[in-house]
């Protein structure tokens, strides 16, 4: 239960360092902002790759573990590039 | 590999992923950030793979490959226009990837294997207890259910969203009832979420919860459209970073934690905005329509024998004489992709030693920071995208305003019409500039169904057609002048 506990405090702290954080991030820059959390929120893919790669686990659960992986990639590398791609086109005169 | 290794490894992992949100309140930095973001990410990815459970990696590497391929070939492909599909999209597989982990665990904990269908419905012998003991066992169940929840409303919500921008989808249409559907569908999951807290043993209940999240999330979106899309988007954006977060606290692993929180923090932020830049709650924009107050207004009566009409020639004599340029680009430049015929108009005009810059309003486009990013595309420094607190002092002192493609967003009835449905709305003061011309395809009212003042009045003259054809006349004219 202790664990839990910090999990929680760790949750909510975050969420409130992540207001800080995000009010500070100009309009011009909330595109790239979203695509660059997406890939963010594909930390999923170490979750997945727990499930995928379990070999005492049934079979469902690899399979389970095989389609999470592929949608998590898909955030991390698709979301990175393509933030990527967004913000290096950013240029000041 | 010790967990305390690989737990200190992930909070550093944590700590390069809020460098890197920090790098993106600048834009001399973003691209930085996004690196050490990235960097964070293999981190985590690479420390996990060293862990001693992970033993057969048939499954993983197929997934990378796959994934990696899909993700990386949209990301190179996709045209700046698109992008709002892209994000879309995005959302939609992060809220894929914790439902399905939710699942994984769920069958994984209570060694459920089927290979039927009709095998999933059997109850199994292991019960709540497997799940831990106590609270503890509560806790990780309500986790598993609401990522599975939230994860499959985002799922099916975001490619709803990305069907209805990419045109696939036009109609926008809901449930009989509308909201009340929609809350007996929630309901639904609801119950079958605490018959899973219950009697865990029986799959048919997560079943049942994954079905009826699954359909709450096409229902949720399917009656949203148009112009409401940047809320929407934003929306899903925090879901799916919330869904992460609840995974982490099923498998009990704080770099997910951090990470979903940070990404859920950051799409409620940009909901809230572009609520705040409609004049309208959440609710309204997620079960309502326009508010209809008011009598109906007569476009015939607004427009009769007023509207003044003009050739992009004499549009770029205009210019010639101007000293100051406001453009207010809209969804619409984004539909005529005529964001680079726009920037080499400016250039001509600066060239000329007129000052340009470009207004933005917060929810022109489809999604948060639309246009910035298609401007961006076609080389317009970011410094002369001006937001729209900062822009509407100085529309007095502009001589001419091009607004291309936008409508609702420079409709001064939501400053001056009491009792119009979208009075309150914050808008870009375009009216008071000196002159203003509006290049658009016809009359046609925006997304709020109502007819725009701003077009009848004397100083206005409406360009009509393509609007990147009118840009690319206004240029020419204006470099042979």
């Amino acid at each position: 239960m202790e664990i839990l506990i910090l999990l929680l405090a760790l949750f909510v702290l975050s969420l409130f360092l992540g207001v800080e954080l995000i009010v500070k991030v100009p309009p011009t820059l909330h595109t790239p902002l979203m695509s660059g959390t997406n890939a963010v929120s594909g930390i999923t893919l170490v979750g997945a790759l727990l499930a995928a790669g379990s070999d005492t686990s049934p079979m469902l659960v690899n399979v389970l573990g095989f389609l999470a992986v592929t949608f998590a990639t898909i955030n991390v590398i698709g979301g990175y590039l393509v933030t990527n791609r967004m913000l290096s086109m950013f240029k000041r005169k | 590999m010790s967990s305390s290794i690989v737990n200190l490894v992930y909070l550093f992992a944590g700590v390069l992923f809020i460098l890197g949100i920090k790098g993106l309140t600048k834009p001399a930095t973003a691209v930085r950030g996004n690196m050490l973001s990235a960097t964070g990410m293999l981190i985590a990815v690479v420390i996990t793979l060293l862990n001693s459970e992970i033993v057969n990696f048939t499954y993983i590497v197929a997934g990378v490959l796959f994934g990696g391929v899909v993700g990386a070939f949209m990301a190179l492909r996709i045209q700046m226009t698109s992008m709002p599909q892209m994000v879309a999209l995005l959302n939609g597989f992060g809220g894929g990837a914790s439902l399905t982990i939710a699942s994984a665990e769920y069958f994984s904990v209570l060694n459920i294997d089927a290979h039927t269908f009709a095998d999933l419905l059997q109850p199994v012998a292991l019960g709540a207890d497997a799940f831990g003991t106590g609270a503890e066992g509560q806790v990780t169940l309500v986790s598993i259910g609401l990522t599975i929840l939230i994860g499959a409303v985002t799922l099916t919500g975001s490619l709803v969203a990305f069907a209805k921008l990419q045109g696939l989808v036009k109609k926008n249409f809901g449930l009989p009832g509308g909201p009340i559907g929609n809350a007996l569908l929630l309901i639904g999951g609801l119950v079958a979420l605490g018959c899973m807290i219950v009697n865990p043993s029986q799959a048919v209940t997560v079943l049942a919860l994954i079905a009826l999240a699954l359909l709450l999330g096409l229902f949720l979106v399917l009656p949203i459209g148009g112009a409401d899309m940047p809320v929407v988007i934003a929306l899903l954006n925090s879901y799916s970073g919330l869904a992460a977060a609840l995974a982490g606290f099923i498998l009990g692993n704080t770099v997910l934690i951090v990470a979903g929180s940070l990404v859920g923090t950051s799409g409620l932020i940009l909901t809230k905005i572009m609520c705040v830049a409609m004049n309208r709650s959440l609710g309204n924009v997620l079960f309502g329509k326009m508010a209809a107050a008011g009598e109906a207004v007569d476009a015939d009566e607004i427009y009769a024998g007023k509207v003044t009409s003009a050739q992009p020639d004499e549009v770029a004599m205009m210019l010639e004489v101007a000293k100051r340029v406001v453009i207010v680009p809209g969804y619409g430049m984004a539909m005529a992709q005529a964001q680079h015929a726009v920037r080499e108009l400016a250039d001509s005009m600066e060239s000329k030693g007129i000052e340009v810059e470009y207004g933005i309003h917060p929810v022109a486009g489809r999604m948060p920071g639309h246009m910035n990013v298609l401007l961006a595309e076609a080389e317009v420094p970011y410094d002369n995208l001006v937001e729209m607190d900062r822009i509407n002092p100085t529309f007095e002192d502009t001589d001419v305003v091009i607004v291309i493609g936008a409508n609702d967003v420079t409709n001064p009835m939501a400053r001056d019409a009491e009792g119009s449905p979208i009075y309150g709305m914050p808008i870009l003061n375009v009216d008071k500039a000196k002159n203003v011309v509006v290049i658009k395809r016809s009359l046609s009212p925006g997304f709020a169904g109502l007819p725009n003042p701003l077009f009848a009045m004397d100083h206005t003259l409406m360009v009509y057609g393509d609007g990147k054809k009118a840009v690319v006349e206004m240029t020419t004219a204006l470099n042979q002048s």
